[in-house]
């Protein structure tokens, strides 16, 4: 069974703790997502995970191995994605993937059918060297390597960060393709945007795990009345809505900004009228659904 | 063994394809080889001589032609009194006083000897020392010439240099430096190779991956062990090509040595790696044991004209030991049974830094 079982994980790096009392359950084949800012742990419960930290206390099982004691077993089962592009930039295209399937024991042909649609799309530059692929280039090949050995589950730290918004839909799509073929995948990401894609997700912040479910879930349990609020004069706006006796929460958003008001005051009349008396004239005012963003800002 | 062999194929590609390393690889030990045993000579050439002859004789005037025809010293000036000569060494223009008193021909003519005065500049106490040794000797010479008696040849000291009967610096320098080559390949290169992994993060991606950390090490030590000994090999030739040095011994005893020192030193550079996470870390630290490795080596100064404790410091520097063997192999023809005991050495050196870095790596871990 290629399930994760994450049960009270602490790590604590000096005196800077970076998870606190960790327990996640993912489930075999599910796409399951760490969303949380820059520094919320995320990194260093992959590493736990993929047995090159070791946790300080609690426990965790990968395919059902411990992840201290079983760990040279458990490097046959996972493929993992670093953060950071850490592949060697001198070799080849093809050399790196030849290199990776021979450390694991395998060969390119044997594993090919799973990798084949992300390849294709990198082979044309086969002989090219790591270092010299754009971008999105290289988290493809940083992909294929990681899954060369048809790992049961796959980790992957932030694998869009710093891609442009075309690949990363692109990306998640072959992850959606991946999850088909039966993979746990856990994936992190800082956007919340992607949150979506996932089967479930965790939000997590300054190592701590705020809250499990899946994204329609997580947004289920937002209850407040939420705004989006147009207009001009947009900072002044702000902080009259701030001033707004009923206002729960009210933060910049893009283009607008997103004003909550407390549970059980959705007085959208006094709420107009309050705008109005504050000297603005051409504000709208429209109720929408807290995406992911909203709910994490809740929490 | 599947994996070593590929791992040795990904080290080698990647050392191919730097465009520095290769060139690096094999220009520093031409360089050094052509260049430091002229630089690392410690013959006196150009002694700057300050003459004072109040002789004025013939004697005189042959001895001044003798001294300077030596080719070792060069007159500054030939001044009518001392002081004006040792004003001439104050003001740094002079290394060495000659002086010749008024009467040496006549007082040689009637007695049979005379006496002259050397002085030398001791501020740089090698020239100073090798220069009035080099001018009492060919004033000895001349007194041998001119059928004199001269203090020392009564004595009838007579010194002869084994194993170097010419004295050549090079015979002893270019065995010495192939020692330090080897040491600078095995020990900086290793250290640098890997903790280079560590920093670009392709260290954590082998992590994860069932390749065993000694199988890992292992692709480490071996492209340097054999980059090592291909340079020992080239190095012996630019000695012969260059300098005609051919060892007396067995060329085997030599490659034996430098087998197990260069084990020896990628574990001293494995070591390194395993407590630095970056390059400058690495290239500090090994730098700062380097130095500490060749000055108590005996490669430039020798070891017995060192005060007790640096000679028993020495004792424990594995360079010390190949720079004896490369220099006994070479210019005494020793053999392995004569050397048995720097082997002994030599591979204690190899296991125990090897050790280090298996520790090393564990506890990082």
């Amino acid at each position: 069974m290629n399930n994760i079982d994450v049960q009270h994980i602490n790590k604590s790096y000096g005196g800077v703790s970076a998870l606190r009392d960790i327990s996640l359950e993912i489930k075999p084949g599910e796409l399951f997502g760490l969303i949380g800012p820059d520094g919320a742990g995320k990194t260093s419960l992959f590493r736990i995970l993929t047995t090159l930290l070791l946790a300080d206390s609690g426990s965790a099982t990968v395919c059902g191995l411990d992840v201290t004691r079983d760990y040279k077993e458990i490097r046959h089962c996972v493929g993992y994605m670093p953060g950071r592009f850490s592949l060697y930039q001198d070799l080849t295209v093809e050399e790196n993937l030849k290199f990776f399937a021979t450390v694991f024991n395998t060969t390119i042909k044997e594993n090919y059918g799973l990798i084949r649609d992300i390849y294709v799309q990198i082979e044309p530059f086969k002989n090219r060297r790591a270092g010299k692929l754009s971008g999105g280039m290289k988290q493809k090949l940083a992909l294929s390597c990681a899954l060369i050995h048809r790992p049961e589950v796959l980790f992957l730290d932030e694998p869009t960060t710093g891609v442009d918004p075309v690949s990363r839909v692109e990306f998640w799509n072959m992850l959606d393709r991946l999850k088909n073929e039966g993979i746990t995948i856990l994936v992190s990401t800082p956007y919340m945007d992607e949150a979506s894609r996932c089967d479930r997700i965790a939000l997590m912040r300054s190592g701590e795990c705020l809250s499990v479910n899946t994204p329609e879930g997580i947004r289920s349990t937002y209850t407040r009345p939420l705004y989006a609020v147009h207009g001009s004069f947009m900072y002044k706006l702000l902080i009259d809505l701030r001033s707004y006796p009923d206002t729960y929460s009210c933060y910049a958003f893009g283009d607008s900004h997103h004003l909550a008001l407390k549970d059980g005051k959705n007085d959208i009349v006094g709420l107009e009228k309050f705008i109005r008396e504050k000297g603005y004239t051409d504000v709208t005012l429209e109720l929408i659904r807290p995406s992911i963003e909203d709910c994490f800002m809740a929490l | 063994m599947k994996t070593l062999r590929y791992l040795l194929e990904k080290e080698f590609k990647q050392i191919r394809r730097d465009r520095f390393l290769p060139r690096i690889i094999f220009l520093v030990p031409l360089m050094q080889l052509i260049i430091l045993p002229f630089a690392a000579n410690f013959e006196m050439r150009n002694i700057y001589l300050s003459i004072v002859d109040n002789d004025h004789s013939v004697i005189s005037q042959q001895l001044t032609d003798k001294v300077l025809s030596s080719g070792y010293f060069q007159l500054t000036d030939v001044s009518p009194e001392y002081n004006q000569a040792l004003a001439s060494i104050e003001s740094n223009r002079a290394d060495i006083i000659l002086e010749i008193p008024a009467g040496t021909e006549k007082q040689l003519g009637k007695e049979g000897y005379a006496e002259v005065l050397i002085a030398a500049n001791a501020v740089n106490g090698t020239k100073g020392g090798m220069g009035s040794s080099y001018l009492s000797s060919i004033i000895q010479d001349f007194n041998r010439e001119k059928g004199f008696d001269s203090g020392m040849s009564l004595s009838g000291i007579c010194s002869t240099n084994l194993f170097n009967p010419h004295l050549d610096y090079k015979n002893f320098m270019v065995p010495g430096i192939l020692a330090f080559l080897m040491t600078i390949i095995g020990g900086f290169l290793s250290a640098l190779n890997v903790v280079g992994e560590k920093e670009k993060g392709t260290i954590e991606q082998i992590n994860v991956t069932p390749v065993p950390k000694s199988v890992f090490l292992l692709s480490k030590l071996i492209p340097f062990w054999i980059i090592g000994l291909i340079l020992l090999t080239v190095g012996t030739f630019i000695a012969w090509l260059v300098y005609g040095l051919v060892p007396i011994g067995n060329l085997g005893i030599i490659y034996l040595f430098a087998a197990a020192y260069l084990i020896a030193f990628t574990g001293f550079g494995l070591a390194i790696s395993s407590v630095s996470s970056t390059q400058q870390q690495a290239m500090f630290t090994a730098f700062f044991f380097f130095i500490i490795f060749i000055l108590l080596s005996g490669l430039f100064t020798p070891i017995s004209s060192m005060p007790e404790w640096a000679q028993n410091l020495t004792l424990f520097n594995p360079l010390r030991y190949f720079v004896e063997v490369m220099r006994m192999v070479y210019m005494k023809g020793s053999t392995l049974a004569d050397l048995s005991v720097h082997f002994g050495v030599i591979c204690f050196f190899a296991i125990a830094f090897n050790i280090l870095a298996v520790v090393g790596y564990r506890k990082s871990n």
